[in-house]
C-alpha cells in the first residue's frame, strides 16, 4: 500500500485531473484500491489540496504579490508555532515558512493593490506584538512555480519517425 | 553514358521503410507521432552541466581510440555490477559513436562475405543493410507474436544455414517489446554453442525492463568468448543525441573492432564521453535514480498504451521492454502500411508499419508511449475514430 501511495502521489503531483481509472492502469492495480489510497492520504492530510498553478499575469487580473521576511519573538513553550498561526490566519497570506538564516518567517502575501499590501505589512502585521521587524520584497515576474515554467513552450525537438 | 560509379552491394540495399512516413509526417501540421524512437526526456541536468564544464575547461582534444580511460572503468563496474558481465576495461571495452557504430564494427571484424548472419524478423531496421555492406547475408529468424516476439530455438533451427557465422540478438526488443528471459537466452546459448556462433547482442535496451530481472548474454555461463555485447547511453539515459555506445568483446575480436574504429572514426566526442562518464558515475553514488525515474515514467505510459489499445479492439501482447507497443492490425483488413498511411492521413497519427521491420512485421504497427501523456490520449482518440470509420 505504502508503494501504491507514493506511486499515486507522483502521478497527482504530475497532473492532479488524472482519472482513477487511468490511475489504476498505470499503477496496474483496481480502482477500487486507488480510490482507497487517496481516501486514506486526504483523511491523514497528506493531500491536503487540488488547484490548478496559473498565470495570473495572463488571466487579466490586478494583484500584487509581497514576500515578507519576518523577525519574531519565540514564545515560551509556543516556539514559533503560536505567532506563525496568528500570520497564516489573515486572508492575505498565502504562504508561511519557519526559515533557516537571518529572519524566522518567510511569508507570502497577496493583494489586489500596492496600498492594500502595504497596509497589510503596517497595520496588520507589524503591530503584532511578537513581531520584532519586517522587510518586504515585491514579486516582478514569476518564471516557474512548482516545477512549471510560466513562458517557456515544451519543445519536442525529437524526429517524428525514426527506427 | 558513363559507368555508375556507386557500390551495388550499397545501391541493392533498399533505403529505409519509414522514410517515406517521415517525409509525409514532416510536412503535416498538428500530426501527432507514436513514431519516433527515442527518450521523451532530456539529458538529466548533471549530465549536461559535466559536458558544458569540459567545453569550457578547454577539454577539446582527441581522446584515445578506445575512448576515455575512466569512461572505461565506469562503462567496467557498471557492466559488473548491473549485469555481472565481467569486462576488462583496459582489454575489453571500447566506445563507439552511438551502439551503431559498435553493430558495424562487430560485423564488419568477424563476418566475411559470403557469411549467413541471423536476424530477428522484425528487428532493427538497421542490422540487415549492415550486415550487407560487408557482403554478407542477412537470414531472418523469425519471432512470432505466439511466443510473444521471443527468439525460440525453433525459430533458430529452422533459419541456421550452413553458412551461418554470427547471430544478432537484440533484447529487450526495437520494434517489438519482447524481453527474454534466462531461460529464453539459454536456448539461445545451447544454439550458438552448437553452431558455434557469434553472438553480437545488442542490449541497448537492457535498462528499460519492466518485468523479470536484467539479464546480460554475455553473463550466462560460457557465453562471453563468443559474444560481442553492445550497449550505450541513448536510451538509459536520455543521450540520442550524444551519439555514445560501447562494444565488449574478448580480445582478440575487440582489438580488431577497434582497428576499424581508429582508422575509420578516431574516437567518440569527447564531451559525449565525459558526459557518459557522469552519468555512470552520478549513477553508481545515487543508485541509478535518473534511471530508474524515467523506467517509471515510461512503465505507467505502457500500461495506458496497452490498455488503450485492448479496449479499441487492437491486439496487443504485453510488452515488457524498450518503449513500444506492437498491435495487431489485422482484423481491420488492412495492411500494416495501408493502416499507417490512412491514419496519418486521415487522422494525423503517426505509427511505424511493422512490414518495416522485417516481413514477420506484417499485420502490425509500431506505437512508441515515450510520448507526452495528453498527446497520447489525443492520439487514442484519433485512433478510435480511425478505427470506427473502417
Amino acid at each position: 500500500m505504502q508503494a501504491l501511495k507514493m506511486q499515486v502521489l507522483e502521478i497527482l503531483n504530475e497532473d492532479c485531473r488524472t482519472p482513477l481509472e487511468r490511475i489504476a492502469v498505470m499503477c496496474n492495480v483496481p480502482m477500487e484500491q486507488v480510490a482507497k489510497a487517496i481516501e486514506e492520504m486526504e483523511n491523514d492530510r497528506i493531500i491536503l489540496h487540488y488547484a490548478p498553478i496559473i498565470n495570473w499575469d495572463k488571466a487579466d487580473r490586478e494583484r500584487v504579490e509581497g514576500m515578507i521576511e519576518v523577525k519574531v519573538t519565540p514564545q515560551r513553550d509556543l516556539g514559533f508555532d503560536a505567532i506563525a498561526g496568528r500570520i497564516y490566519r489573515f486572508d492575505e497570506v498565502k504562504s508561511v515558512y519557519l526559515m533557516s538564516g537571518n529572519y524566522d518567517l518567510l511569508v507570502l502575501v497577496e493583494a489586489r493593490t500596492l496600498k492594500e499590501l502595504a497596509s497589510f505589512v503596517s497595520e496588520k502585521l507589524s503591530t503584532l506584538e511578537a513581531v520584532t521587524g519586517t522587510a518586504t520584497s515585491f514579486v516582478l515576474k514569476r518564471y516557474k512555480q512548482d516545477g512549471v515554467i510560466f513562458d517557456g513552450e515544451k519543445n519536442d525537438n525529437r524526429l517524428a519517425v525514426m527506427p | 553514358m558513363s559507368r555508375s560509379f556507386v557500390n551495388p552491394a550499397v545501391q541493392n540495399v533498399p533505403p529505409s521503410g519509414i522514410r517515406r512516413f517521415f517525409d509525409i509526417a514532416g510536412t503535416m501540421q498538428g500530426a501527432i507521432s507514436l513514431g519516433v524512437g527515442e527518450p521523451d526526456f532530456v539529458t538529466p541536468y548533471h549530465i549536461r552541466n559535466a559536458a558544458m564544464d569540459s567545453i569550457l575547461d578547454g577539454e577539446t582534444q582527441y581522446t584515445p581510440n578506445k575512448g576515455l580511460p575512466t569512461l572505461l572503468e565506469e562503462i567496467a563496474r557498471y557492466l559488473q555490477e548491473r549485469f555481472h558481465a565481467p569486462y576488462d576495461p583496459e582489454k575489453e571495452i571500447m566506445v563507439t559513436v552511438g551502439a551503431s557504430e559498435a553493430i558495424d564494427l562487430a560485423l564488419r571484424a568477424c563476418i566475411q562475405p559470403g557469411d549467413d548472419v541471423l536476424v530477428p524478423d522484425p528487428g532493427y531496421v538497421s542490422y540487415a543493410p549492415c550486415v550487407a555492406f560487408v557482403g554478407a547475408h542477412a537470414i531472418p529468424v523469425v519471432t512470432k507474436v505466439q511466443d510473444e516476439f521471443r527468439m525460440t530455438e525453433e525459430g533458430l533451427e529452422a533459419a541456421v544455414t550452413p553458412n551461418t557465422r554470427a547471430l544478432i540478438l537484440p533484447y529487450p526488443n526495437n520494434p517489438t517489446g519482447a524481453v527474454m528471459s534466462r531461460e529464453d537466452l539459454l536456448a539461445v546459448a545451447r544454439f550458438a554453442q552448437k553452431y558455434d556462433l557469434l553472438v553480437i547482442s545488442d542490449e541497448i535496451y537492457g535498462e528499460l525492463i519492466y518485468e523479470g530481472e536484467r539479464v546480460s548474454f554475455a553473463a550466462l555461463p560460457g557465453m562471453k568468448e563468443r559474444t560481442v555485447l553492445i550497449n550505450g547511453f541513448s536510451k538509459a539515459f536520455a543521450m540520442t543525441g550524444w551519439r555514445l555506445g560501447y562494444a565488449c568483446a574478448p580480445r582478440e575480436i575487440l582489438s580488431q573492432m577497434n582497428k576499424i574504429h581508429q582508422y575509420t572514426i578516431m574516437c567518440a566526442a569527447r564531451q559525449a564521453q565525459v558526459a557518459g562518464r557522469q552519468a555512470l558515475k552520478r549513477g553508481r553514488e545515487n543508485g541509478f535514480e535518473d534511471v530508474n525515474t524515467m523506467r517509471e515514467s515510461y512503465n505507467r505510459r505502457r500500461r495506458v498504451m496497452l490498455d488503450a489499445f485492448r479496449k479499441m479492439g487492437l491486439e496487443c501482447f504485453e510488452p515488457k521492454g524498450a518503449f513500444y507497443c506492437f498491435p495487431s492490425v489485422k482484423h481491420t483488413g488492412l495492411s500494416s502500411e495501408d493502416f499507417c498511411t490512412r491514419l496519418l492521413q486521415q487522422h494525423k497519427v503517426v505509427c511505424v508499419p511493422g512490414t518495416a521491420f522485417g516481413e514477420s512485421g506484417a499485420g502490425h504497427i509500431r506505437c512508441c508511449y515515450a510520448t507526452d501523456m495528453n498527446r497520447m490520449l489525443e492520439a487514442f482518440d484519433r485512433m478510435k475514430a480511425f478505427l470506427a470509420s473502417l
